[in-house]
């Protein structure tokens, strides 16, 4: 009864996701206002519906009704709550369902905070994010209908993926989503700006808010991803180039630079037409991401089951959106006016320059992912792409990206002095040269790009605080002031440091691990020891566990440096009951240094265990920094300037006249 | 170059990409999780393996792929592997036909632990070689076990399956590419 009452709810909001598409479309072009409303009661039935829908899903998981096929299929009456709950969305069709709903949320929050919005543009705006929600419901309720019914219901379900059964993973799809979906809002922003043939500073204004949601949900959640990778996994990384992590980072580039190119829009009222086209590539990157992970087209650890069906809907679904969007591109983007112009050495021509970086790091990212099946397509026969292309490819274009974050971020807008500006980081610079020389000494040589990489993040660093203090006027003012200034910067300005600063601590843990990873396996019978880098892991031994859904070995080691006690680490090795799927839980003891990771493997038969022991240097700070990232998107987002409900009176005025200034 | 190609462009690079997309999707057959092998459609490596003693069955030697006309099944298992515990059933079910041989490399283990193992299960391969060094596996190309391969009745190694076998595979995989072989010859 629930699951028809949540198939009706899909249907239903199918129903007014067309309604939303057409009538405030109509209403646009006729000046009625009457229609245009009709917009957002449309979009919050929507929404409704989709979370009743919802609902009804997890109601079924959460009561293992095995009468569903997808229930079935992916649950089991003895799995823990959490993983009932989170198992909704670890599946094609539940996922959908996720999508959709997000997209409906993301529809109805600018129905609600979107008051201040021109009439036509907020219609228009509706309509396109109206027409995503009904290519996406009709293909989650043609090809991936969640509340199939089974005829002989089985006594128990199949379980869901044992990977999948872990915290870090379970909320890594929604924040993820949220990202991805979060990027549709700024992609209907353009396409009615192309519609309406109206790219302003108040535009970007509006949308600014968006895409800083979708872009620090999508930082959270690719992090949230590799940490999961890396603990779960059990091979010691967090990035693997895996095909299904570039799908999701990708966006992230494009998201990037789309929210640089969109500052420029707003504080110069240049760049219109780049940003517009970031604004559709940003989104279409998001959907081509959704669809590579569900087609089965590349090859990757953890895609969904393939189903060649949905594959070509999808695909036309896509080719329709993104086609269409690009038509429409080529054929109104020529008419826009162009902006402002500025000197090349001018924080918009900073801003550029990242824009440019980004891209080319997304397109080698894209051609890494895609080569092997362009060239299967010409008759190459089957490649894997690894490490080492990206290691030539993407990083070369980043260290430049990498270097000039602090240079721009001091540039001052149309027009600066390149050799004022570096003069003013000549502190940075100098400081940068010890860390190197410290972080050499330290590491005993080691390799000179690694030392020169932990230069670069330093720079990066000590630039980006060097900036910050000189907009409170550290030391060059009294405290008192210089804590003023603090207090009074807006949060974008917060923001913008934080998030600089976070990428610059996150860029020395990646280069730090990559660079100084000790790797060692062994088997090793109870009561011997490996030494590991200055580390002595004494193995125990291991004992059975029994699980609420699994059976597991668990091997003990303990660690000690000098003769010291440091830690006890107790790695699994779980077999999971329904699907006979053996997983490994690595034990990780986490310092600010860095991490002290073992993984239990196989018997050899012979009373000895293989294990595997890793040590991976400052690999907390990759998390603390994208973490970082992630709170400088939230307090850059609480500015408020950009609460577009209910600007103060002051701020109000300042926008009107920016507004008229611009479309004059 | 004219400003309103520049405008078109995204959206030519667009439909190029889609192409590939469309003809990865509907060309027939593909299936990105298949691992190819080198050693697909190359005769099966020399090897020479003592028996496991205890259990009434021989060695396993490279001649005797090729000695009764017969199709084979090479499993490579361990008593300490406990995914080939799993697969364990559809391997009496292969080990039953009288039809095709079922052969198997003991990889790495001790063989009281692998007698003890196969008293405790059952054993179905005719024949058994024991290779606790792995010299044979990595003729094999063995890279985790259980691996299954198909051998015809010349020695040539005809399919490689990575990891345990489920039903559906020895149903839909396994089964028909015995067939298709027995038919052949």
């Amino acid at each position: 009864m629930i699951a028809e009452l949540g198939q009706f709810a899909i249907i239903m909001a199918l129903l007014a996701a067309v309604v939303q598409a057409t009538l405030p479309l109509i209403g646009a072009e006729r000046l009625d206002s009457r229609l245009m409303n009709s917009g957002g009661q449309a979009a919050l039935i929507q929404m409704l519906f989709a979370v009743l829908a919802f609902g009804c899903l997890t109601q079924a998981y959460i009561v293992s009704d095995f009468t569903l096929l997808n229930v079935a299929e992916n649950s089991h009456s003895s799995k823990p709550m959490l993983y009932k709950i989170t198992g909704v969305w670890g599946n094609h069709e539940g996922s959908m369902l996720l999508w959709v709903l997000i997209l409906a949320v993301f529809g109805a929050a600018v129905a609600a905070f979107g008051r201040n919005l021109p009439a036509t543009l907020k219609a228009r705006v509706l309509a396109i994010q109206a027409m995503i929600g009904v290519g996406f419901l009709t293909f989650l309720i043609f090809t991936s209908n969640p509340f199939t019914r089974l005829v002989t219901p089985p006594l128990n379900g199949n379980d869901l993926n044992p990977l999948l059964q872990d915290p870090g993973l379970a909320f890594h799809p929604p924040m993820l989503y949220i990202g991805y979906v979060g990027f549709s809002v700024a992609f209907s922003f353009a396409i009615a700006a192309l519609i309406e043939g109206k790219v302003d500073a108040a535009w970007a204004r509006w949308v600014r808010p968006w895409t800083l949601t979708a872009w620090t949900f999508l930082t959270g959640g690719i992090v949230l991803g590799s940490w999961w990778a890396y603990y779960e996994l059990g091979w010691g990384g967090w990035w693997f180039w895996d095909p299904v992590e570039n799908v999701s980072f990708m966006p992230w580039l494009m998201g990037t630079a789309l929210l640089h190119s969109a500052i420029v829009v707003e504080k110069r009222n240049s760049l219109k037409v780049w940003t517009i086209l970031l604004a559709i590539l940003t989104f279409s990157l998001s959907l081509i991401g959704t669809f590579i992970v569900r087609s089965g087209l590349l090859t990757s650890v953890h895609a969904f089951a393939v189903n060649p069906e949905r594959g070509i809907f999808i695909l036309f679904l896509l080719a329709i959106a993104i086609g269409g969007s690009l038509t429409l591109f080529a054929l109104r983007a020529p008419a826009l006016k162009a902006g402002g112009i500025f000197s090349p050495i001018s924080r918009e021509g900073g801003l550029l320059l990242n824009n440019l970086l980004l891209s080319t790091a997304c397109a080698t990212v894209f051609l890494g992912t895609l080569y092997p099946l362009f060239l299967e397509a010409i008759g190459g026969g089957r490649v894997s792409i690894g490490p080492p292309f990206y290691t030539n490819t993407f990083v070369p274009v980043m260290i430049p990206l990498l270097l000039l974050v602090c240079v721009g971020a001091h540039l001052p807008w149309k027009r600066a002095d390149l050799l004022g500006v570096l003069g003013r980081l000549k502190f940075a610079g100098l400081a940068t040269i010890i860390a190197a020389l410290v972080a050499w000494y330290i590491a005993d040589g080691g390799p000179l790009l690694a030392i020169l990489g932990l230069g670069l993040a330093s720079w990066m660093l000590l630039g980006t605080v060097s900036e910050w203090a000189d907009r409170i006027k550290l030391f060059r003012a009294p405290l008192s002031t210089s804590w003023q200034r603090a207090i009074n910067l807006p949060g974008s300005v917060w923001g913008m440091t934080l998030a600089h600063g976070g990428l610059a601590i996150a860029v020395a843990g990646m280069i730090a691990t990559t660079a100084w990873k000790v790797e060692d396996v062994a088997v090793l019978k109870p009561g011997e020891t490996l030494s590991v880098f200055g580390t002595d892991y004494r193995f125990e031994g291991v004992r059975e566990i029994i699980g609420p859904n699994y059976a597991a070995v668990e091997g003990t080691f303990v660690l000690s440096q000098n003769g010291e006690y440091m830690a006890t680490l107790k790695p699994e090795k779980r077999l999971y009951n329904v699907q006979k799927m053996p997983t490994t839980e690595a034990a990780i003891h986490s310092t600010f240094v860095g991490d002290y990771y073992a993984v239990i493997g196989d018997p050899d038969g012979a009373g000895g265990w293989t294990v595997r022991i890793y040590r991976e240097p400052l690999v907390t700070w990759i998390w603390f920094g994208c973490g970082l990232m992630v709170f400088a998107g939230l307090i850059s987002l609480a500015d408020r300037r950009l609460r577009v409900g209910a600007p103060s009176d002051k701020k109000r005025t300042q926008l009107t006249s920016k507004t008229a200034e611009a479309s004059s | 170059m004219n400003r309103k190609v520049l405008f078109l462009l995204p959206l030519l690079v667009t439909i190029t990409i889609f192409g590939y997309f469309f003809w990865a999707l509907t060309s027939p057959g593909r299936d990105p999780k298949k691992l190819p092998s080198v050693l697909i459609d190359k005769p099966a490596p020399a090897f020479d393996l003592v028996e496991l003693e205890g259990l009434n069955v021989p060695g396993f030697a490279r001649q005797d792929l090729t000695d009764n006309g017969k199709v084979s099944v090479v499993n490579i298992f361990a008593s300490w592997c406990i995914p080939c515990l799993a697969e364990h059933p559809y391997m009496l079910t292969l080990g039953a036909r009288d039809d095709i041989n079922l052969f198997a490399i003991n990889y790495r283990d001790k063989p009281e632990d692998a007698l003890k193992w196969l008293n405790k299960h059952g054993n179905p391969y005719h024949r058994i070689g024991r290779d606790p060094n792995s010299r044979a596996g990595i003729d094999w190309g063995v890279y985790g076990v259980p691996e299954t391969f198909i051998v015809d009745s010349a020695g040539t190694i005809r399919y490689k399956h990575v990891g345990p076998l489920n039903t559906g595979d020895l149903e839909n995989i396994i089964l028909p590419i015995i067939e298709n072989l027995q038919e052949q010859q």
